[in-house]
């Protein structure tokens, strides 16, 4: 009961709060200063179509190679906590596949793929990005492994695949500290024809890497997640 | 009807979805219900941040043939939240994937999604 009101409590503070939040709000009708310079200046500094990419990439890349830092760390403690003695795991008795499901993953699985790697090759341009590509790739996955459960995900390709991602990423960043601006400038490369895809500098070829090791880490998460089911 | 707009109605939409969220953390017993709590307070707040960075009127910030690159400025929503919006989904999925391979370990170890079985820090 004494529970049940303080819950109560609570709640009404964090509405109180959030209601303060609605009250003091009263839309935007023009850009602040720092979006309104990333708005008018970005296109000719980055060259990326896409603002969002711009800021993810360029004007806050540390942040972002922190976050992609986060991921790993959180993908290493997954398979660390999740590691399995193969001599000790039973296998589940599983019943067939679907052959609606079965003949769908066959054609669907390939196409997802594709579509991730065309999100991460695109963000400069359109909506998407690195994350996104990498996540709908592990979604692909996550289809294989529901019609064929079975399947053993090789790890040491996951790894191989991440390291190197990861690895180029800092070294990229590191090229842009001695031979640009600083690090992780993307005017490395030339900046292009402003919208075509060989255009914006290092910002596809960095969003490659992270999408790649976004991709294998989500992949990495899942696969140990649906292996220790047979332990169950 | 000055408050019915696009930004006031999302932004009122986000404060619910944080306080549902905030409800299932505090009211279930079971875990993975209490991680779903979890993941509703998270969207719920990038929901919030996402509309207090919308201009009146504008568009998607990526200066494609629908945007006219020398009035960018004043067509476009503000990119910053946005991209603050999208580390912050990141981040929250690999904090939802950690704490569901903690309860998958907690289950196979004392057979449990129960909260008050678990009572080894309470005091």
């Amino acid at each position: 009961m004494v529970k049940n009101i303080l819950i109560f409590i609570v709640l009404i503070g964090f509405a109180v709060l959030l209601a303060n939040v609605f009250v003091g709000f009263k839309g935007n009708s023009e850009l602040n200063t720092l979006a309104n310079h990333y708005a008018v200046s970005g296109p000719e500094e980055v060259g990326s179509a896409n603002l969002v990419t711009a800021v993810v990439v360029t004007y806050r890349g540390l942040d972002t190679l922190g976050e992609v830092t986060i991921l790993f760390l959180s993908a290493a403690i997954v398979s660390f906590l999740l590691k399995i003695e193969t001599s000790a795991s039973r296998k589940r008795k599983l019943r067939t596949t679907s052959e609606i499901l079965d003949t769908a993953s066959k054609i669907l699985v390939p196409v997802t793929l594709l579509f991730g790697i065309y999100v991460f090759i695109n963000g400069h341009l359109s909506p998407g990005g690195g994350f996104q590509g990498g996540a709908i790739i592990a979604s692909g996955l996550v289809l294989m492994l529901l019609s064929q459960p079975a399947k053993e995900v090789s790890h040491k390709l996951i790894t191989i695949v991440e390291s190197i991602s990861g690895l180029s990423f800092v070294l990229i960043g590191v090229a842009g500290v001695i031979f640009a601006a600083g690090f992780l400038d993307n005017t490395l490369l030339s900046l292009g024809k402003f919208g075509t895809i060989f255009s914006a500098g290092l910002i596809p070829v960095i969003y490659i890497f992270v999408g790649l090791k976004v991709g294998a880490e989500l992949s990495g998460i899942i696969a140990n997640l649906q292996e220790n089911q047979n332990e169950v | 009807m000055e408050k019915f707009n696009l930004e006031n109605i999302s932004l009122v939409i986000g404060i619910l979805v944080i306080l549902i969220g905030l409800w299932g953390l505090l009211t279930q017993k079971n875990l993975i219900k209490i991680i779903i709590g979890f993941a509703l307070f998270d969207t719920g707040i990038h929901i919030v941040m996402v509309s207090i960075g919308y201009i009146k009127n504008g568009t998607a910030p990526i200066l494609d043939n629908a945007v006219d690159i020398n009035n960018a400025a004043n067509a476009v929503v503000d990119p910053v939240p946005q991209a603050l919006v999208l580390t912050a989904i990141v981040i929250g999925l690999g904090i939802t994937a950690l704490m569901l391979t903690y309860v998958l370990k907690m289950y196979q170890k004392r057979k449990s999604l129960e909260i008050n079985n678990y009572n080894d820090l309470k005091w």
